[in-house]
Order: structure tokens, then sequence, then C-alpha cells
């Protein structure tokens, strides 16, 4: 039970008021093959927030965010997004899948990809028109691929395509998004216009989930963090949660195979 | 072998019986082309499979049921609607097997698939001993009977055809979506299970209405093949589409022509010939990744490559002589030193100068002494030049680099700006005056001639 025991010391006054909480998971437990992959989860995170969620391989960082998006089926618990569930607030949230999810000799150009982010808001059968293009082109411009829109999606280069996923989740012009490693192998160049972009969307007063890998980053770029194993270790403002003591619970004897970077931030710390 | 004037006969469709029957496979290599599409690209090809040779059993019982209430027990429509519930039927298990076991996907259909075939054919062994109604026949399901269809396929097909064009045009988008990327739509809200499901219904429908021209062992590559032909000259999703939609009703048209000329050929293996033949042609000469065209891609790059390594080589030599000279004087060069510079063989060498002759960029000398033209000057001086800016750019920004480096841009500013080039330059320089050993050392700023 010690392990449950720093989530509920959450602080209180984060949570107050319903209407500042963009997500609030009660309960959660996800299990593939009668065996759990996240248990009993409980969060609830403010609005505003940039979010990293950090945790050991397996811990379930991928599988806490397609529970929240309902793309995989709830063993037990509710997710509510501002108040609400998930279905009710479709056109509110953003997601960036992993980038390996998709295959990228698909017969399609990185235009084509990006306005995908606005067939929701077209609905049923309408085709793509000049506002969607002009939205995506436009998105384009801020993750600075104006250049490759009629490219197809396959000459990119890893961060390209990160980028390119990013773009379609801004044109999705959401209030809350749900990344899943879109720093997993990118050059540095990509990573700061990501954080660049997380920090624009931050001053804009969306809330981002980002599964992190990279812990000598977190307190950079991050002002909220969730430590996850299977469980919630902790979450609560960075400064607060992310300290040796809450790592060893989350990593355990992993944690010496972490970088050289993390250990010396945890040894300051 | 028939005359000009039967083939005449037949490509223009006089005769009714020919006509039916090509206008028939037309329909359907349209419709299969087009659904092949989505299939190849949703990585659902083996399923289409599995579905067709599910459909045996089905049309069997569809027989036998009938016959027993008293009904004619050939009636197309009934047929038909068997091979769809059992098609279906089939898919079903696949996907059951698959989310309830730890079988995977492959094993899981190739279960299915042999099983309901050989279900079907024992289910047919059974019809052919019913006394009431006849049984001979049902057995062309299994390979095709292009030239028995009738009036009433011919509307199916029509029907089936204009079902699948409708709603291909209709939900392109949300095909789209579907096929590149599941989860993203998932959590857009779309309903991707019933997409799915209405994809894996549509190729139901194409795969049933084709049971009776090319049969259901061979429907698959013509659902296929199109497809797979069509991605070779394709980046663009509709583009390949209309393109695979196009090769299929060519492959319908000429195979069910061709095999009207010789009555012992089966339209449905002529058809898939045919597709196959468009295959390999579209392997071969397809625009955008056909084989020649990559391998044309490749060996002008690697012309152009050598043309550079043999430029940068001269000019380097000659630089090596002399310099602090500020300006380059051409000077001929004997062809040992240049050989030494780089792990090319001889005879590479050789075509590299060849070729550089004939591009006007070294004057022809006697073999061993190679001596640069003007214009030969000049481009060396750029290609050295652009060479180590990147070379230079490379080590500086090593984090932001790799994807922005065009070594055959013909100028750097073009991609880097000539902010970042006149920083480049001065890096350059300083190197040079501390000349230090390990990093490429340029004595001046070459400009390029304007």
């Amino acid at each position: 039970m010690f392990m449950s025991g720093l989530t509920k010391e959450l602080p209180s006054q984060a949570h107050a008021e319903l209407g500042g909480e963009a997500l609030r998971v009660r309960d959660l437990t996800v299990a593939y093959h009668r065996k759990p992959v996240v248990w009993d989860i409980d969060l609830a995170i403010p609005r505003g927030k940039l979010v990293g969620i950090i945790g050991p391989n397996g811990a379930g960082k991928s599988t806490l965010i397609k529970a929240c998006l309902d793309l995989i089926p709830k063993t037990s618990g509710e997710v509510s997004l501002f108040g609400e569930p998930y279905a009710k607030q479709l056109k509110r949230v953003g997601y960036v899948p992993q980038r390996e999810s998709v295959d990228w000799d698909f017969p399609v150009s990185v235009l084509d990809v990006v306005a995908m982010g606005t067939y929701g808001q077209l609905g049923w059968f309408r085709r793509v028109n000049k506002r969607s293009k002009a939205l995506a082109l436009q998105a384009l411009g801020r993750v600075g691929l104006e250049d490759y829109a009629d490219r197809q999606i396959s000459q990119l280069s890893g961060g390209q395509q990160q980028r390119t996923f990013l773009a379609r989740a801004l044109v999705q012009d959401a209030d809350i998004y749900f990344m899943d490693e879109p720093f997993a192998g990118v050059d540095a160049a990509t990573e700061r216009a990501i954080v660049g972009l997380l920090k624009d969307l931050q001053a804009r007063g969306k809330t981002c989930l980002v599964v992190h890998h990279d812990l000598a980053t977190v307190s950079q770029y991050f002002d909220w963090t969730i430590l996850l194993n299977m469980r919630v270790v902790a979450s609560g403002p960075t400064g607060d949660v992310f300290h040796g003591e809450n790592l060893h619970k989350t990593y355990g004897g992993k944690l010496s195979l972490l970088s050289e970077a993390a250990n010396e931030l945890m040894r300051n710390q | 072998m028939p005359d000009l004037a039967d083939i005449y006969h037949v490509l223009l469709l006089r005769d009714y019986n020919t006509r039916l029957v090509v206008v028939c496979t037309l329909l359907l290599g349209c419709a299969c082309g087009l659904m092949g599409g989505f299939l190849l690209l949703r990585k659902r090809s083996l399923m289409g499979d599995t579905l067709s040779h599910a459909t045996l059993p089905g049309i069997g019982l569809a027989f036998i049921v009938s016959v027993t209430l008293g009904l004619e027990g050939k009636s197309l429509p009934v047929l038909l609607l068997g091979a769809v519930l059992s098609g279906v039927l089939g898919c079903w298990v696949v996907l059951l097997i698959r989310n309830h076991s730890r079988i995977k996907d492959d094993a899981a259909m190739g279960i299915v698939l042999s099983v309901f075939f050989g279900a079907g054919v024992a289910v047919l062994g059974v019809a052919q001993t019913m006394p009431a109604g006849s049984a001979a026949g049902l057995e062309s399901f299994i390979y095709g009977k292009t030239a028995s269809m009738v009036w009433g396929d011919f509307q199916i097909l029509m029907a089936v055809t204009g079902a699948v064009l409708l709603l291909s045009i209709l939900l392109f988008k949300e095909f789209r979506l579907l096929c590149f990327d599941e989860d993203f739509a998932a959590a857009q809200g779309w309903p991707v299970r019933w997409l799915d499901v209405l994809l894996l219904a549509l190729v139901a429908l194409v795969t049933v209405a084709g049971l009776q021209a090319v049969g259901l062992i061979l429907i698959i590559a013509f659902l296929i093949t199109p497809a797979a032909a069509a991605r070779f000259w394709s980046e663009r999703l509709d583009s390949m589409l209309i393109l695979s939609a196009g090769i299929g009703a060519f492959s319908g048209w000429l195979g069910a022509s061709v095999s009207a000329f010789f009555p012992r050929m089966p339209a449905g293996a002529v058809i898939v010939l045919v597709a196959a033949g468009c295959f390999l042609i579209s392997m071969l000469l397809g625009k955008e990744r056909g084989v020649l065209v990559r391998l044309y891609r490749h060996a002008r790059l690697k012309r152009d490559i050598g043309r550079q390594h043999l430029l940068r080589a001269l000019y380097e030599i000659i630089e090596a002589d002399d310099p602090q000279v500020p300006e380059m004087a051409i000077r001929p060069v004997a062809f040992r030193q240049v050989r030494g510079r780089r792990t090319w063989s001889d005879s590479m060498l050789k075509r590299y100068m060849r070729q550089a002759y004939q591009a006007g960029l070294i004057e022809e000398s006697g073999g061993e002494i190679i001596t640069l033209t003007e214009a030969g000057l000049a481009e060396a001086a750029q290609v050295t030049r652009n060479h180590r800016l990147w070379e230079m750019y490379l080590i500086e920004y090593a984090d932001v680099a790799t994807s922005r480096v065009d070594r055959d841009a013909d100028a750097v500013e073009h991609i880097l700006g000539e902010r970042m080039v006149a920083t480049l330059e001065a890096k350059l320089m300083q190197l040079h005056e501390a000349g230090g050993p390990a990093v490429p050392v340029s004595p001046h700023p070459i400009r390029p001639v304007d």
C-alpha cells in the first residue's frame, strides 16, 4: 500500500474546483490475458499543465493513454475529461500516437496526413476542403515542415515524421493533448521544436500529457509529473514528486542502468 | 487459331454472349481493383483469401436447404446469399481465434481457410448424391465458369460495382484514415469497428459476385494483383485506386476476350494471368517505385558522386601544391596522383573521366595526364567549397544536421541560407589559420562563378 500513499497526498488546491480539472481517472485497471497492465490508477490533472508520464518499460504508460482515449477496453474504472466522459469530449482531444504505429510507406502526402486532423470536424462523407488544407498548411508551418507538404511520407526522416504527427494533432485544435513518446528517436532540433510547441500550447491554456523517457529533461520540460509503474507511484508538480525516493520506487534496480545524467540529477536533489 | 475477323468480332463485342461476359468481367475487375486497393493497404490480403475459400460450404448448404424446401436448387441469389453468409462467418471465426487465443493471424487464417474449404468440398459431395435437383455445376464456383454467365449475373455485378464505387467515393476519407491510422481514427470518434466490418462486407460482396467469373480460388489474385501493380505507379491513394480499378477492368476485358478465342482456356485463369502481366510490367516500369526507376536513380546517383569525387580530387591536388595563391590556375595532374586519392579502381576512375570529358569538364589528353577545362575548374571549386561547408556544418551542428545535408545541392546557400554559410566560412578560415589537421582545410573561400 505504500505505493499509493503518495497519490492520496495530491495537492488539494489543484482539484479544489472541479472545473479546474482537465483529466480525472478513477480506479482504472486494464488487463490483457488476466495480467494487469495498469492497476488501480487514480489521477487528477489540473488544466493547463504540461504533464510528463514516466516509468520503466512495460509500466503501462501507453496503456494509460490508450485507456483514457477509449482505444482499449477498461477492465474497471472510469475516465473523465473536463468533467465528462470521453465520448462527449471527442472534439476537445488531440492524439499523437507512437510514430511506429503506422506504415510510413502508405500512399499519402504529408499534407494529407496533417489534414486527417480535421476529419473529426468535417464529419461523415464530407471531403477534405480548402479550409482543411489551409489549416493543415498552417500547422505544418508551425512545426517547420511547410516545404514538405507535397512529399510522400516515406521520404521523411524520423524527426520529420514525428513533426507531421504533431502538426496533425495541432490541426485538431484540442484542449487536451495525449502524446505517446513524441521524443522517441528524434534529432535534437526536433526535440527543441517539440518542446517549444508544448510550451506554446501551455501558454494558450492547453493541457498536454506526454509519455517521456529521458529522465534528465523531465524537470526542464514538464511542470507536472506522473511516475508510473503499473500503479501510480506519484503524481504532482514536478518539483514535489520528481526526486530520488520516488524514482527508486518507480524504477527499482533498473535505475542503475539509466543515463549518467539522470543519476547526476538525482544526486543534486 | 482465330482469324482477324473473329478477333475483331470479339473485341468489338459484336456477339451477345461474348458481350455479356466481357462486360461482366470488366465490371468485376473495376470493383475488384478498387476494393483490392483498400484490402492491400489495410494489410488484409490474406483475409480476402480466407473469405473467398470460406464461401464454398455456404454454396453447398444453400443448395441442400433450398432443394429440401422444394425450391429450385440452383437459384443464383440463394446460392450467393449462402456464400456471403459462410464467407463472413469464416472471417468472424478468424477474428474470434485471434482475439481469444494466442494463435496469430496467419495461423488462424490458414486453419479457417482450409477447414472451410474442406467442409465445402464435403458438402458439395453430399449435394451430388441428393435425389432431387441436379447439383452438377456447383463445383464451377471453385474455378469459375465465365462463359455460363447470364443476364442475372450482369445485374448482380452492376449492383455490386455501383455500390462499391459509390461507397468508396462517399467514404474515401474515412477508409483512408482507417487504413492508415486506426488508433487515431478511433480517438477521433470514428466507429472503427463498423468501418472495418463495412470494408470487409464490401470485399465479401465483390468476392461473391466474382465467384461465377473467376472462381473462389483465383478471386484473391484478381483482388490484390491490380492494386499491387497500381502501387508502383502512384504515391497517392486516390490515383492509385483509380489506376487499380482501371487495371482490374482491363484485365477482365482482355482476359475474357482472349478466352473467347480459345474456349479451352478458362476465363478466370486468363484474367488472372493478364493481371499478373500488368503487375510484372508495373514492377519493372512503374513511375514511382518500379525496379527500373530505382536502378536508374541509383546509377545516376553513383555517377554524380563519382564525378564530384573526381573534381574534388583534381582540385585538392592542384590546391596542395601552392596553398597560399588566392587564385587557382589550371594545371595538368598525373593520373596516378588522382588514383591515390580514393579507393576507386582504375576502370571506375577511367569511366568517371570519360563522363567528365563528355560533360566538358576535363580536356582529353594522353592517358596519364588530366587537365581541367575552365568550366571544369569552376565546377570543381564549387563542389569542393560545398562539400567543405557541409562537412563543417555536420561537425558544428551535429544535432540538427543530418536531415538537412544535401551534398548534391547546387549551392549550400539554397538550403542553409547566406548567414549560416558566412558563419561556416569564417570557421573554415579560422581552422586554416590554426593549421588544424583533422578538419577540412580551406585556404580561401571559393566563390562560385556567377
